[in-house]
């Protein structure tokens, strides 16, 4: 791994749920739903990071978490050894956005429907005091479409995002996280609102800036035939722990725990010759509750292998099992 | 060989809007064997969609059936009036999994009452007799017979989705149009649903039309892929020959697109460009100005569907 630009220490985040009148009058204790439940990992300059899983476990709130969107319960966050957690004024939490950005997953609802494409991206310019005339701005946010290969850029500014394509929304909200140079973006599933077609131009041309620009990645996505293309670490989450973590090849083609293998095992492949096999998925039942979540190892429930009395008491510790392969299983070498 | 539950010929569906005739549906002809799945593949607005609400006899306003044929088990539904389709052929012969439809349950009603409502329309039933039925097709499909008297949110994405096959299942339609059945859903839910429609198909013999922009996902199901460019379909055949030996160079960038899991790929190829709009799509092929291979004919004659090889069929002046 490359020197690590980002550092995530023991990171928690519990949303409070709300008790009603009876039962505050009850004494009904407080719940709470674990988002992000303690996990830590770095990502290396000029990487791209990739945390994959189902939805609702917690890799959304991560991205978040690591933009500031949200707050963490506990635990830290380091952007070039700088405590991110300890920001709080809003200069300070300005200043960090500049270098870390967001791209979120439905260019159809984030970007503001009544901004035309040159107020989208003059926005961010504005907040953060960039560029002191429009001429100015204007060169700015011309050279950003064309990094986002939207030529001739006078072409588009004056349109509104119902007037292009969702792959050219999709490659507008790159240029509008890229226009203020940012050393960091978070990427949520920016491709999976897209046409296939498309994806593969957007995941491209997303490689090609980190090339140029010498971004690094953090990209949440649930699809993982994308992040073995696309990144050099996976980190799979479960129920708001990472269960297993590494090089992107060695998480796919070797991968330790069962979850990860059940994961694997239900992404379609375009091979026509398996169509009348039932598929086996080595996993059962559905994803519990973040509130309530399964005591010892929290994947038990949904395990073909867990061994009651170990892993449905015992919570399992994340082990490096081979060079930078990290997993958090009781049954690794015995399944 | 299998009898043929579905035959489609020149058909042409059109929206006819304020700015102009969208051709989505344009020229089309194919048949589905009894038994057969067929995958519809293509970007979003090259007509799939449009295409399974035609073969319903109910294009969305302001679309109209504009010539042609649809044959289900023989008969001709074109052209035949509105109570007549709606009695005799929608869900009794050919029912569709619409898009998203796991999110238009209504969340009032419970699961039962909403099943069993084609029925009581379509058979007469009595509420107790189709609340059986509805358990019967949803064990079928995977699901506790109690779901019935459960509400919308009770349930999770997966089990919604199941409900909704269910649903499509209960009239014993000859064929079933499943549009985008799976998006949405998460992978390992994903192969669940794949997995119980492969079920499906070998039990009950169904007869399917499988419509998706994910080429990988189509794999998994169709014994038989149209891929469907600016209302057209460009290219057909049997699945193995369009996945291992595409002869449009469309089909072959769709498949230079997808990332796969298991292969080292360094660069996915992508198609630069747009769909065409429909209202004027371009002269001649209307794939070549996207095409890397464009030539002067290209540009002035439309191609016909030539034989490439045997039921393999491709629309372009390459072959």
């Amino acid at each position: 791994m490359a020197e690590p630009i980002l550092k995530v220490e023991n990171l928690k985040k519990y949303f409070p749920i709300k008790r009603g009148l009876i039962g505050a009058l009850k004494g009904e204790p407080h719940r709470f739903v674990r988002a992000v439940d303690d996990i830590s990992f770095e990502v290396g300059k000029q990487e791209v990071f990739a945390l994959v899983g189902e939805s609702g476990c917690g890799k959304t709130t991560t991205g978040k978490l690591v933009v500031k969107l949200l707050e963490p319960t506990a635990g830290r966050i380091y952007l070039e050894g700088q405590d991110v957690t300890e920001l709080k004024t809003t200069e300070e939490v300005k200043a960090y956005r500049r270098k870390v950005q967001i791209i979120f997953q439905d260019p159809f609802s984030s970007i503001n429907p009544r901004f035309r494409i040159f107020d989208v991206l003059e926005e961010p310019l504005l907040i953060h005091g960039i560029g002191e005339t429009k001429a100015e701005r204007e060169e700015l946010i011309f050279k950003a479409l064309e990094m986002v290969k939207i030529a001739p850029p006078e072409d588009y500014v004056g349109r509104f995002p119902h007037m292009i394509s969702g792959g050219q929304r999709q490659r507008v909200a790159i240029a509008r996280a890229l226009i203020l140079n940012p050393t960091f973006i978070v990427a949520d599933e920016p491709v999976s609102m897209l046409d296939v077609s498309i994806r593969a131009e957007v995941l491209e041309l997303m490689k090609e800036l980190k090339e140029k620009m010498g971004v690094t990645y953090l990209y949440i996505t649930h699809d993982l035939s994308t992040a073995r293309y696309f990144s050099d670490y996976i980190a799979v989450m479960y129920l708001g722990r990472i269960v297993e973590m590494g090089p992107a090849k060695k998480v796919i083609d070797n991968p330790l725990h069962p979850y990860t293998r059940a994961l694997l095992s239900a992404v379609p492949e375009p091979k026509p010759e398996r169509r009348n096999v039932i598929k086996e998925l080595p996993i059962k039942g559905e994803v519990p509750s973040a509130v309530d979540i399964p005591p010892g190892c929290r994947f038990h429930p949904r395990c073909i292998y867990a061994q009651m009395g170990l892993c449905d008491s015992k919570h399992p510790e994340l082990v490096e099992y081979e060079h930078e392969h990290f997993a958090e299983c009781h049954l690794i070498g015995k399944i | 060989m299998a009898k043929s539950v579905l035959e489609v010929n020149n058909l042409k569906m059109y929206y006819f809007t304020n700015k102009g005739v969208v051709k989505a549906v344009d020229d089309l002809s194919f048949t589905l064997k009894k038994g057969e799945v067929m995958g519809l593949a293509g970007e979003s607005g090259c007509g799939k969609s449009s295409l399974g609400f035609t073969l319903m006899g109910m294009p969305t306003p302001p679309g109209k059936i504009v010539s042609g044929s649809v044959k289900i088990d023989g008969r001709e539904i074109v052209g035949l009036p509105e109570d007549v389709l709606r009695k005799e052929v929608r869900w009794q012969k050919i029912s569709m999994i619409f898009q998203g439809a796991m999110n238009a349950l209504n969340p009032v009603y419970t699961v039962g009452y909403q099943m069993i409502e084609p029925l009581i329309y379509h058979k007469g039933m009595e509420k107790e007799e189709a609340l059986d039925r509805a358990q019967k097709y949803l064990e079928l499909v995977g699901l506790s017979p109690d779901i019935v008297y459960r509400y919308p949110h009770e349930l999770s994405g997966g089990m919604k989705q199941r409900v909704i096959i269910a649903t499509a299942l209960l009239l014993e339609p000859e064929v079933v149009i499943a549009d985008e059945p799976t998006t949405a859903l998460d992978v390992v839910v994903q192969a669940q649903i794949i997995n119980l429609m492969k079920k499906l198909k070998k039990e009950l013999g169904l007869s399917m039309i499988f419509i998706t922009h994910d080429l990988s996902i189509l794999a998994e199901i169709s014994d038989k892929v149209a891929i469907m460019y600016a209302g057209k379909i460009i290219e057909i055949g049997d699945s193995e020959k369009i996945y291992y030996e595409p002869a449009h160079p469309y089909t072959q960038k769709l498949l230079a697109s997808i990332p796969r899991l298991h292969e080292d790929v360094d660069r996915l190829e992508f198609i630069p460009g747009q769909p065409p709009n429909l209202i004027t799509p371009p002269k001649g092929c209307r794939f070549h100005p996207r095409c890397p291979y464009a030539m002067q004919v290209c540009k002035e004659q439309e191609p016909e569907l030539k034989e490439v090889d045997r039921d393999h069929y491709a629309a372009c002046w390459l072959l």
